[in-house]
């Protein structure tokens, strides 16, 4: 996993007990080595069920203002739940670096 | 207002004043008393606080510490087994930095079965980051648990607090108790006011979660500075105490007539006194014996120790208490605190009965070996068919 | 779906592996409950999958704390909210199987005979999987795991049925396949006071041993096939919920075989073994159809 540098604190500057006081914080990690590959939606196919949003482990999939389903690949790991359960098929996975 | 007490009626009407919001607790001889009254202040509507009647020490621990977490003033009770099935969730209150205090009842861990004292329970979690006191009065088990709360409270300190009381001997002998008002009780406690709360849905932080090499360093030095910034926390406590109730408190430790002694005992509990009257005795006889009681064990006193030990001849370190292949705890922490060599004296063994003749005889035996050119060494005092393998 | 608030409270960047059931019951969860709400997790997936130090991924507090002890830390938390006199936090311990069926079940028990006030979802991944897939008492018969390498002899703990034995007011088992059943019943247990537990089947990639695309599709088959029943038990009566409903009988479920061999982990079971894994499903079904009769 490629984690963001962060400065090493001294000891006085960390809160007691090591509290995490940052909410949300992990949106810095990078999962995006983790996948193999990633989903390619097909907008023309897309029925707007929002399958893939509801069962996205890791809110990877957006909607646009137009309300089209977008995938945030920053934060996508590749798992592919979001393509074996669309109906109509319009999301398939691609390999990276493909 | 004057009280007759047990040891443990005082800690209830101590945790009473310091005004503890949530106590969890699950019964064992010799606690059960301490928790009994609490929660029957509770029932009759005399204190204000929750009483969680909870499964085991484990979870009387945890619920502390929960409770702590959002910045609650918590306090539970236990003993022996239960300490030591606690043991998981008391380093986490330590580690964690929550300022839970505790009262320990020391009795003797089994097998076999023993209800009768014994230190080695207590200080089996001399690791954990509490501060650890020990009581040698009922008076002092009813200002400990008060001062405990200020002491784990103050921003400097942040950690928890566990006092000892000798099971029996303090923990059910009715003595003479004179509690402060409430209104002193408050002045020298004010209410806690969720300074130290960690748990707040307003300002969301997430506690506890996995920590690599590169941090961890630092969050243990951070207790280790406040364990030790504590030894000045306790003796202003204690002097604000001493103050408010108008009785002298000893701070880390409390010295009997150690002034220009040739042997000194170094004693914790409630045996104490009866060091101390030994040390009159023997005084009395011409022999120039002193007492040095540890009231304080985390963090443990050493440079006061060492003043007071200087130019002794002998130095007899009493424990109550015993660690398999190494010896006793407190004399081997007195050894390496202060670079003296005692004569390191077991005794008290699973409740065995101490009288003033044997912390008289102990003095004299320390003193006789040290003039006999002895170096120190452990000696298991009043046992049946014992042989010595001293140095 | 349109029930459930865009506001996400569980962030990603998180370390769940690719495909994790439980993480994304979590994030449907915390929509549900909304931010008010204190998480209190012990030893288990869940405490590694918040990532690494000084990164979190939850905007609600989270209170990690030791495997045995998350119901006594949820109810010692509820006693001092109680004491400042703050009542509308939603007090929830998310535990393993492990935390809850084994290790933990002192302290559940004993935060259920007392009352306490929380909610208490088991995310049920049939394992240790935080360690590496060892048999834990929630683990069903015929599964491999490391320390049941032919497969486990025993059948599973029904953690569900002690709860209810508790009478506790709120009971329902769930599955992170359906997730708009799991947010109602999330729903109901917030309206209500008292003691409330979820167990939630939770399908593990690696430990059940499937491809992670597949994590929606094997908790689909546990419930089509019957091998996991949804259920909800409240006012001392039980009702099938979801697809359940519907499979009474033992006729319109899909047969067992289909679950099993989309997993790595019942591999090699042989035919006496499935005969008997079937036996305790129509047990189990016979049990929960009989509850829902009273």
């Amino acid at each position: 996993m490629k984690c963001v540098k962060t400065t090493l604190k001294g000891w006085k500057e960390i809160p007691e007990g090591g509290a995490i006081i940052e909410p949300g914080s992990s949106v810095n990690f990078d999962v995006t080595a983790w996948r193999t590959s990633s989903p390619v939606i097909d907008q023309s196919k897309c029925t707007k069920c929002g399958m893939c949003f509801l069962y996205c482990p890791d809110s990877a999939i957006e909607i646009d203002e137009a309300g089209n389903y977008r995938v945030n690949l920053s934060y996508c790991k590749g798992c592919g739940i979001c393509a074996k359960g669309c109906a109509p098929k319009a999301i398939t996975m691609v390999k990276e670096g493909h | 207002m004057n009280l007759i007490a047990t040891g443990n009626h005082a800690v209830a009407y101590g945790v009473k004043a310091a005004r503890a919001e949530v106590i969890a607790a699950y019964p064992i001889t010799p606690q059960t008393q301490i928790i009994e009254k609490l929660s029957e202040f509770i029932e009759r509507g005399e204190m204000g606080a929750k009483f969680m009647r909870v499964e085991s020490e484990h979870s009387a621990m945890a619920a502390c510490i929960g409770a702590s977490a959002c910045g609650a003033r918590t306090f539970t009770a236990t003993s022996s087994q239960g300490l030591l099935y606690m043991s998981e969730m008391v380093f986490w209150a330590g580690l964690g930095s929550f300022p839970v205090v505790m009262a320990v009842v020391t009795r003797t861990l089994a097998p076999p079965w023993s209800i009768w004292n014994e230190h080695t329970d207590m200080l089996s979690q001399r690791d954990a980051g509490w501060i650890m006191m020990m009581c040698d009065s009922v008076q002092e088990a009813y200002d400990a648990s008060i001062q405990a709360f200020r002491i784990a409270e103050d921003r400097r300190v942040r950690q928890p607090v566990m006092f000892g009381l000798d099971a029996f001997s303090l923990s059910h002998t009715s003595e003479r108790l004179d509690p402060i008002g409430q209104e002193e009780a408050d002045a020298f406690l004010p209410s806690p006011d969720g300074q130290w709360k960690v748990i707040d849905v307003q300002e969301p932080a997430t506690y506890g979660n996995l920590v690599g090499p590169e941090r961890m360093m630092e969050i243990r030095h951070s207790i280790m500075e406040r364990v030790k910034e504590s030894a000045k926390v306790i003796e202003e406590a204690a002097s604000d105490f001493g103050r408010v109730s108008g009785r002298k408190q000893a701070g880390l430790v409390e010295e009997y007539r150690t002034s220009g002694a040739e042997v000194i005992l170094v004693v914790a509990g409630a045996s104490s006194g009866d060091a101390m009257d030994a040390a009159d005795a023997l005084r009395d006889e011409g022999v120039k014996a002193g007492v040095a009681r540890l009231r304080v064990l985390r963090p443990f006193p050493s440079e006061r120790l060492r003043e007071t030990l200087k130019g002794c001849r002998a130095v007899a370190v009493m424990d109550r208490d015993y660690s398999f292949g190494s010896g006793g705890i407190i004399g081997h922490e007195v050894a390496s605190a202060t670079g003296v060599r005692p004569f390191n004296y077991i005794a008290g063994i699973g409740g065995r009965d101490l009288s003033v003749n044997d912390f008289a005889g102990i003095a004299s035996d320390a003193l006789r070996r040290a003039e006999a050119g002895n170096e120190g060494g452990e000696i298991w005092w009043g046992m049946k068919g014992y042989q010595e393998h001293l140095p | 779906m349109r029930s459930l608030t865009d506001e996400e409270y569980y962030l990603p960047g998180n370390a769940a592996c690719p495909g994790c059931a439980a993480v994304m019951a979590m994030r449907i969860g915390l929509k549900v409950l909304g931010p008010r709400t204190v998480l209190v997790v012990p030893a288990c997936c869940m405490s590694v999958v918040q990532g690494y130090y000084p990164k979190t991924p939850s905007k609600i507090p989270i209170f990690n704390t030791a495997f045995a002890a998350s119901a006594a830390t949820a109810s010692g938390i509820r006693a001092a909210l109680e004491m400042k006199g703050i009542r509308d936090v939603n007090i929830v311990c998310w535990a393993g199987d492990g935390g809850t069926a084994d290790i933990g079940i002192q302290s559940l028990s004993g935060a259920a005979e007392r009352g306490d006030d929380l909610i208490y979802v088991c995310y049920d991944n049939e394992a240790y999987m935080n360690t590496g897939t060892q048999r834990s008492g929630s683990t069903p018969e015929g599964a491999r795991t490391t320390t049941t390498i032919t497969g486990k002899s025993e059948g599973k703990k029904d953690v569900p049925g002690i709860m209810i034995a508790h009478r506790i007011p709120y009971v329902a088992t769930a599955c992170t396949s359906y997730p708009l059943d799991f947010a109602n019943k999330l729903r109901r247990a917030i309206s209500m006071k008292g003691t409330r537990y979820i167990h939630l089947l939770s399908p593990c990639p690696p430990g059940w041993r499937y491809p992670a695309e597949k994590t929606v599709a094997v908790g689909k088959l546990a419930v089509e096939t019957g091998a996991w029943i949804l259920y909800e038990w409240f006012g001392g009566r039980c009702r099938l919920t979801g697809p359940s409903s519907g499979l009474a009988e033992r006729s319109k479920r899909r047969p067992l075989e289909e679950y099993l061999g989309i997993q790595g982990r019942f591999s090699g079971a042989d035919p006496s073994k499935i005969e008997e894994m079937k036996r305790r499903i129509d047990e189990e079904w016979e049990r929960t159809i009989a509850l829902c009769k009273g």
